[in-house]
């Protein structure tokens, strides 16, 4: 009877669409062939993000072949950064235009970049999981629900509003109240005189690696808070039934059992400091040509130049400034790259918890 | 193990150790909670007293008047990603959770998409925005203009659109899909009135959420977008647009009080637009969250 129905209902259908306008025929064609429409387009949309990476490094590549010709490897360990004379004739090297007397290293981009990073990882990392822990183990729903949410929210916040804060209020209130204590207690010994010395107005080296710390500390401990509620609770119990303390259990349950989704989660939250662009910028001073002598020092990472070189470096009539930078993004695109696909890695590697990794909600 | 001894000692050194880690968690939660609303009230204290509402209704004038343009212009941008990156991010998004599945020989090109999109998550903006400067507003001689802004900042969103809609329609039930199939729906109908269905509340947080970043962004703009004291156009090339961060960024290292207020001011409108997205996806999160329980 059914079969019969559905044969009665389908000429019917049919001979009214024939008559009718062409965009109800599109429609009865998209509808009977819905799960072929379907699969293409998402098929489609899911290639451009592959087409769009391949499209960026491919710019890049050709725009910084040019610098890569003239600066050579001395750009990697070279700390000049000369633009060169606009008046004098154009001079070539290896074939490429460039003006007379320009000569570039991105050495101190390279350190700046690392430095801040790595700051802010050793800064984001502990604080991560006591807040995780907090918010898990120590507090009630009803407080450390909405306290999760507001962590949540500060993944949020536009860095360049967290960079006007740190400029005007943390790194002037550091300069004046925290670093010069800091620099005058601190003993003069191999690693920790880089803690010495004059400590400057605010922006630089720890001014930033601070502002970065705080911006990449939700990235890590909303992921860090989800993956310790998923650790099921008996081997917790188990743990505490032995006589474990809850730092203990912390210690020796609950992190290796989430390990690779938190060194995850902290790989990613690297990857976003090494790329951040506009918060660095107004917190480091944006002072090009060397790497900070302690750690107030000015400084400028290869993102914070990029933005704040552009402008100029479109004014060398040449191109060569531009090609510059263009290596310059090519050198943070690879360290970034290799930083998330190694990210991956170790989370594929060791972990089968499906753990959300990332800015989810 | 070692772990459990009982020398009184140790009892003591492990219960010191415990009150150490307990305060430290503590501590720690005060250093983030802490400096996020320091900086929120820090925002709020340097802009409302000299608040004019008219900086809604009267056009920037670079470092002074008001900054209605740029209000309109960072809601077009977020409109403009919303159409761009909506769509392509729901659908790769649809066939990461659902087309891609490791049954056929789509395992290796899905692992190669999954792979470039999550690769293009952690790219960083600035380079994104210089190949938008160097390739579309230079190399098209589309100029300072919004067209390769959007398709810049679609770019950049597109993952984190495609992953929540992933994990969205990874979370609808088993039973749903059974159900549809044994009341023999076709795939793509079921996919269309079952499975978006029952995933939209996450589709929608990710989108909003990837429109505040959207919204927030400022160095992938500053090259692409260029920067006018103009209302936004109708056009998409050829005509800068101005946007929030912007005035944040250029006026508050500028001399006068009067450029300190605009990007003050600015930097609360942001915070406001930010904070309102932010707060909707979690009511979404919230409700659907209750109505799930309410089902069970």
């Amino acid at each position: 009877m059914s079969v019969v129905g559905g044969d009665a209902e389908s000429i019917t259908a049919i001979g009214p669409i024939r008559r009718t306008s062409v965009v109800r025929r599109i429609g009865a064609l998209l509808r009977s062939n819905e799960e072929h429409v379907w699969r293409w387009s998402a098929r489609t949309a899911a290639i451009i993000p592959l087409a769009g990476l391949a499209f960026v490094l491919s710019v890049l590549v050709l725009k910084a072949w040019p610098a890569v010709k003239v600066n050579g490897f001395s750009f990697l360990t070279s700390s000049a950064w000369q633009p060169g004379s606009t008046y004098g004739a154009v001079v070539h090297t290896n074939g490429v235009a460039h003006p007379p007397g320009s000569s570039y290293g991105a050495w101190p981009l390279i350190a700046g970049t690392l430095q801040t990073s790595i700051i802010a990882v050793l800064i984001a990392l502990p604080i991560s999981i006591g807040t995780a822990f907090a918010l898990t183990e120590r507090l009630p729903t009803w407080i450390s629900k909405p306290l999760g949410f507001f962590v949540e929210i500060l993944a949020g916040i536009p860095s360049v509003v967290i960079g006007l804060w740190g400029v005007l209020t943390l790194g002037p209130l550091l300069a004046q109240h925290v670093y010069p204590l800091i620099a005058n207690h601190v003993p003069n010994v191999p690693v920790l005189n880089y803690f010495r010395g004059p400590t400057g107005y605010g922006e630089g080296l720890l001014t930033s690696g601070l502002v970065l710390g705080l911006m990449i500390v939700p990235i890590i401990a909303s992921t860090t808070r989800d993956l310790f509620m998923q650790v099921p609770p008996l081997p917790k119990e188990g743990g505490e039934a032995l006589g474990l303390t809850d730092a203990e259990v912390a210690r020796w349950v609950t992190i290796p059992w989430v390990r690779s989704g938190i060194i995850g989660a902290t790989v990613l939250g690297l990857g976003r400091a090494l790329g951040e662009t506009i918060a660095v910028a107004m917190v480091s001073g944006s002072v090009l040509g060397h790497v900070a002598p302690n750690i107030y020092g000015t400084m400028t990472t290869v993102a914070a130049t990029i933005v704040s070189q552009l402008d100029s470096a479109a004014t060398d009539g040449t191109g060569f400034a531009v090609s510059t930078l263009a290596e310059a993004g090519l050198i943070l695109a690879v360290i970034s790259v290799f930083v998330n696909v190694a990210a991956r890695v170790i989370v594929n590697r060791t972990s089968h918890l499906s753990a959300p990794v990332g800015r989810d909600s | 193990m070692s772990i459990i001894s009982p020398s009184m000692q140790r009892t003591r050194a492990r219960r010191v150790r415990e009150m150490l880690f307990r305060s430290a968690a503590m501590a720690s939660l005060v250093f983030v909670v802490g400096p996020a609303m320091w900086l929120v009230i820090e925002v709020v204290v340097r802009a409302v007293p000299h608040w004019h509402w008219n900086v809604l209704t009267t056009v920037s004038q670079g470092t002074s008047g008001g900054l209605e343009n740029a209000i309109l212009g960072t809601l077009v941008i977020m409109f403009g990603v919303l159409i761009i990156a909506g769509t392509i991010g729901i659908l790769a998004g649809i066939h990461f959770a659902e087309l891609a599945r490791p049954r056929r020989s789509g395992k290796a090109s899905g692992a190669v998409l999954r792979t470039a999109t999550e690769v293009l998550s952690g790219f960083p903006s600035i380079v994104l925005g210089y190949v938008g400067y160097i390739a579309l507003c230079v190399g098209l001689h589309w100029g300072f203009s919004l067209l390769p802004a959007l398709l810049i900042l679609s770019l950049m969103v597109v993952p984190y659109i495609a992953k929540a809609t992933e994990s969205a329609i990874r979370q609808v039930p088993t039973n749903y899909r059974e159900g549809a199939e044994a009341l023999g729906m076709s795939p793509g109908y079921m996919l269309r009135r079952i499975v978006l269905k029952s995933a939209l509340p996450g589709i929608v947080t990710g989108v909003l959420i990837a429109l505040s970043i959207a919204g927030g962004e400022t160095a992938p703009l500053l090259y692409t977008a260029g920067i006018t004291n103009n209302l936004p156009s109708a056009s998409l090339i050829h005509q800068p647009i101005g946007y929030l961060t912007y005035y944040v960024w250029t006026d508050y290292n500028q001399p006068t009080n009067e450029a300190h207020y605009v990007s003050y001011d600015a930097a609360l409108i942001l915070l406001v637009m930010v904070l309102v997205l932010l707060v909707t996806s979690r009511i979404i999160v919230a409700r659907t969250q209750r109505h799930a329980e309410g089902n069970r």
